[in-house]
C-alpha cells in the first residue's frame, strides 16, 4: 500500500487502508519519541509552513514540533483572519508564502474549505489543520491511534461523543474514520448542537447523556465554547453542567473499562469535571503524545519520498 | 435593408405556433411570416432545421451598472444576453446608487441606447436605497421607464410597509418583485441547510427561511389585491405556496432559475465558491417539485438571476465569498437539457416560460412574432451541441459552475429590432 496523496484534507475521502497506513506509520514514529535524541533527518531540506489564521496551541506546538522532529525547517505565521480580509487573500498570502520556495502548508483557517482551496490552486502539499466546523483530520487520526492503541482494535468498539457537534470539526473528522474503520458511533448534545441530518453519516444521535453512555467503551468530550450561549444556542453553562457534564455517575453507566477522551482544551468544571479529566480513565494526555507521532506520519507520507 | 429568415421552425407560443415558415423583417418589424417568402433584395438567414422563437425576456438580470463596472457593464451585460438569446433584459436595483431614483433609471435607458446591444428595462427599488424604510418615488420612477419594484436581495420584513407597497403598485398597475428571504433564519448562511451542510461544517440556509417569507407576502398579495411576483422561488413548499395561492385567486405569478433546476446542494461538497447562490442550491425533492411547478403552470417565468462577480472576490474562502452565477449565456441551453430533453416540458411550453410569459407580467408588447411585432428574435439549433469555455465567455466575469460542460441548442442568432446583434462564431 502506497500513500499516493499531495494533501491531507479530510477523513471523508480517506480510505480505511489509507488510514491504517498512517496508524501504522506512526507507530514507528511512537518509538522515537521515547528515544533520548528524539530526532530523524527524514525530511532534511524541506520547508513547512505553519499558516494559523485561529488562535490554537497544541495544534500548532505538535506540528511544529513533528516537523522539528522529522528535521524539516519550520516557518510560523500567525494572523488574524480580519486583518487578512482588508488587503491581501489567503490565496494571495500563500502564493507569497511559495514563492519563498517551501514544500508544504499547514493550515488551520476558520472557514470551511478553505485548504481545499489551496490545495487546488497551489503545487505544494496542503495539511489541513482544522478549517472551521468541516474536519481536523490530524486530530481524528490521532484519537483512532489513541483508541487502538488502548483497545487494541477499532473494529466494533463503541464509543460517543458529547457536547457541540455542530460547530465540531474534531466530531466530523471523527465520525468518517471510525465508521471507516468499524466502529459504533453515538453523537449526544442538546438538539441545538446537533446539527441537521446528522444521523445519514453513520451515528446514533442521543439527547440524554445517560442514554448516550450507556455501554460505551470510549467517551470523547468535547469543548463547549462559550460563545455559543451568545447566539441562543444554549440557555446557560450552568445548564449544559446539569444536563451533559461528564460526572462519576453518568461514568459508571459506561463499559467498566470506558476511557475518555479530550481534543482539549478542556473547559474544566464545565464539560468535564477536574476531577474526572485527570481520573485513571483520562486518556487525555496519550492523545496529546501520539498527536505528535501521528503528525510525524503525515508528513512523512506526504513529503518524505518525493 | 430587409432580413429574411428562411425556413426557420417557428415556435411562437403566443399564437401557437409551430410550424416551418419564414419571417420577413423590414424596418425593426416583422412585416410578412409566411410558408415561401423570396423577396429578391433582402438578406437571407437560412434557418432551415433551427428553431426560431421570439426573443427571451430575462425578468432578473444584474448588470452591475452603475457601481461595480469590473464585474459587468450594460453593454458587456448585453453582449452576454445576446449570446444567450435574450433580446430583453430587467436589471435589478441593487447597483450603487441604487435605482431608487428616475435619474438613475434614466441613466440605464441611455446607456443601453448607447452601448447597449438588447434592450434593457430597469426594475426601480422598492424602499430608498434599498433600506426597508421608506417607499421610493414609486409613480416618478415608473414615469422615467422603471417596469417594476424589488428590493432585490433584500426582502422588506417590515410586514406593514410592504402591505404599503403593494397597495401603491396597484395604482401603477407594475408588479412588486420579492426576493423572499426571513434573514433572522439565514444569518451567516452561505448554503442549504441539510446532509450537505452538516458534513461540510457550513453555515445552513434552511427552506423554511424562504417559504416564512412566501406565505407572509401571498397574505399579503392576497389582502391587498395587487401583483405579486415571487424571485427566484427554489423550494417544494413554496411552490406548493404559490400553487395553492393561485388556486384561491391571489394575483400571483413566480419565477425560477435555471440553476435551481440542474443542480443541488450535493455540488457544494467541491467547494467551489461557484456554487454559492442566494437562495441556495437545494435539494432533489426540491428540484423535483420546481420541475414539476413549471409544468403544471404554478410557475410562470424562468429567469436567470445573472449574478456577475469578480475573480478576486469569487477567489475568496466559501463563507467570504458574495452570493451568485452567471447566467445569460447558459441558461437556454441547461433548459433545453434539463427539460426538454427530459420531457419536462414541450419545446412550446419552455418557449413561452422566457417569452410571452414575462411579457404579460411586466405588460410590455414583446415575447411574440406577429406581423408588425417589433423583430425581437432568437434562432438557435436544437440539433447541435456546444461546450462552455471560460474563455468564450463574453460577460465581464466567469463565476459559472456550467464552465467545462457540454450542452446542447447553442444560439446561431439574436435579432434585435431587426438587426443581428448575435451570429454564433463571431463578437
Amino acid at each position: 500500500m502506497d500513500f499516493k496523496r499531495k494533501d491531507l484534507l479530510g477523513l471523508e475521502d480517506l480510505s480505511p487502508e489509507e488510514i491504517l497506513l498512517i496508524l501504522d506509520t506512526a507507530k514507528s514514529f511512537r518509538e522515537v519519541l521515547e528515544r533520548p535524541i528524539k530526532k530523524v533527518p527524514t525530511l532534511r531540506g524541506k520547508t513547512i509552513v505553519n499558516l494559523f489564521f485561529e488562535a490554537s496551541t497544541r495544534t500548532r506546538m505538535s506540528f511544529e514540533l513533528a516537523e522539528k522532529r522529522l528535521s524539516a525547517d519550520v516557518l510560523n505565521f500567525s494572523a488574524s483572519t480580519s486583518s487578512l480580509v482588508k488587503g491581501e487573500t489567503l490565496l494571495d498570502t500563500a502564493k507569497n508564502i511559495l514563492a519563498l520556495r517551501v514544500d508544504c502548508f499547514v493550515l488551520r483557517h476558520p472557514t470551511p474549505g478553505a485548504p481545499h482551496l489551496l490545495a487546488g490552486k497551489l503545487p505544494v502539499s496542503i495539511i489541513n489543520a482544522g478549517d472551521g466546523a468541516h474536519e481536523h483530520p490530524t486530530q481524528a487520526l490521532l484519537d483512532l491511534y489513541t483508541i487502538r492503541e488502548k483497545k487494541g482494535h477499532i473494529e466494533g468498539v463503541k464509543i460517543a461523543i458529547v457536547g457541540d457537534i455542530a460547530h465540531s470539526r474534531v466530531a466530523r473528522s471523527n465520525i468518517w474514520g471510525l465508521n471507516k474503520l468499524g466502529a459504533e458511533v453515538r453523537v449526544c448534545g442538546p438538539p441545538t448542537l446537533i446539527p441537521p441530518r446528522i444521523e445519514n453519516m453513520g451515528v446514533k444521535v442521543f439527547y440524554s447523556i445517560e442514554r448516550a453512555l450507556r455501554g460505551v467503551d470510549i467517551i470523547m468530550m468535547l469543548r463547549i465554547q462559550r460563545e455559543r450561549q451568545n447566539k441562543g444556542l444554549l440557555p446557560s453553562l450552568s445548564e449544559y453542567r446539569e444536563f451533559f457534564s461528564l460526572t462519576e455517575e453518568r461514568i459508571s453507566l459506561a463499559k467498566k473499562d470506558a476511557l475518555i477522551m479530550h481534543p482539549g482544551p478542556v473547559n474544566r468544571g464545565i464539560e468535564i469535571p477536574a476531577k474526572v479529566a485527570d481520573s485513571e480513565r483520562s486518556i487525555i494526555l496519550n492523545q496529546v503524545t501520539n498527536g505528535i507521532a501521528v503528525r510525524m506520519a503525515i508528513l512523512y507520507l506526504l513529503l518524505g519520498r518525493r | 435593408m430587409a432580413l429574411l429568415i428562411k425556413k426557420g421552425r417557428v415556435v411562437d407560443p403566443a399564437s401557437n405556433t409551430d410550424e416551418v415558415l419564414d419571417i420577413l423583417i423590414e424596418d425593426e418589424r416583422i412585416k410578412r411570416i409566411e410558408k415561401n417568402i423570396s423577396i429578391s433584395s433582402a438578406e437571407v438567414i437560412d434557418a432551415s432545421g433551427k428553431v426560431v422563437t421570439p426573443g427571451f425576456i430575462d425578468m432578473h438580470t444584474h448588470l452591475r451598472e452603475p457601481g461595480r463596472e469590473d464585474e459587468e457593464t450594460i453593454e458587456s451585460g448585453t453582449y452576454a444576453a445576446a449570446k444567450g438569446g435574450f433580446t430583453t433584459v430587467c436589471c435589478m436595483p441593487n447597483t450603487s446608487p441604487a435605482i431608487d431614483e428616475p435619474a438613475v433609471v434614466e441613466f440605464i435607458y441611455k446607456q443601453a441606447r448607447k452601448r447597449g446591444i438588447v434592450e434593457v428595462l430597469p426594475i426601480a427599488a422598492i424602499t430608498k436605497n434599498r433600506e426597508g424604510e421608506n417607499l421610493s418615488d414609486m409613480g416618478k420612477l415608473k414615469r422615467a421607464g422603471a417596469v417594476a419594484f424589488s428590493d432585490d436581495g433584500d426582502w422588506v420584513d417590515n410586514s406593514d410597509l410592504m402591505r404599503r407597497a403593494l397597495e401603491y403598485a396597484k395604482m401603477l398597475n407594475l408588479p412588486i418583485i420579492s426576493h423572499c428571504e426571513d434573514k433572522t433564519l439565514t444569518q451567516d448562511g452561505v448554503m442549504n441547510e441539510g446532509f450537505f451542510s452538516t458534513i461540510l461544517g457550513l453555515k445552513g440556509m434552511p427552506k423554511e427561511a424562504e417559504e416564512i417569507a412566501v406565505y407572509r407576502d401571498l397574505a399579503l398579495a392576497r389582502m391587498t389585491g395587487s401583483h405579486l411576483h415571487i424571485a427566484h422561488i427554489s423550494t417544494a413548499n413554496s411552490v406548493r405556496l404559490v400553487r395553492e395561492a393561485k388556486e384561491r385567486g391571489v394575483k400571483i405569478t413566480a419565477e425560477v432559475c435555471p440553476h435551481h433546476l440542474v443542480l443541488t446542494d450535493k455540488e457544494v461538497r467541491c467547494l467551489d465558491t461557484n456554487t454559492k447562490v442566494n437562495p441556495p442550491l437545494r435539494e432533489e425533492e426540491d428540484v423535483k417539485a420546481l420541475k414539476e411547478g413549471l409544468k403544471n403552470g404554478t410557475i410562470d417565468v424562468i429567469a436567470t438571476d445573472h449574478a456577475p462577480h469578480s475573480l478576486e472576490e469569487k477567489e475568496l474562502d466559501y463563507t467570504l465569498a458574495p452570493f451568485g452565477i452567471i447566467g445569460l449565456e447558459t441558461a437556454l441551453s441547461l433548459l433545453v437539457k434539463e427539460l426538454v430533453e427530459e420531457g419536462v416540458l414541450s419545446l412550446m411550453e419552455l418557449v413561452a416560460k422566457l417569452t410571452i410569459s414575462p411579457a404579460q407580467i411586466l405588460g410590455i408588447d414583446r415575447g411574440k412574432i406577429a406581423e408588425g411585432a417589433k423583430a425581437n428574435l432568437t434562432i438557435f439549433d436544437i440539433k447541435k451541441g456546444w461546450k462552455v469555455k471560460k474563455e468564450e465567455l463574453v460577460s465581464k466575469s466567469t463565476n459559472s459552475p456550467f464552465i467545462g460542460w457540454q450542452l446542447p441548442a447553442p444560439v446561431e442568432y439574436t435579432i434585435m429590432g431587426g438587426k443581428v446583434v448575435f451570429r454564433r462564431g463571431q463578437r
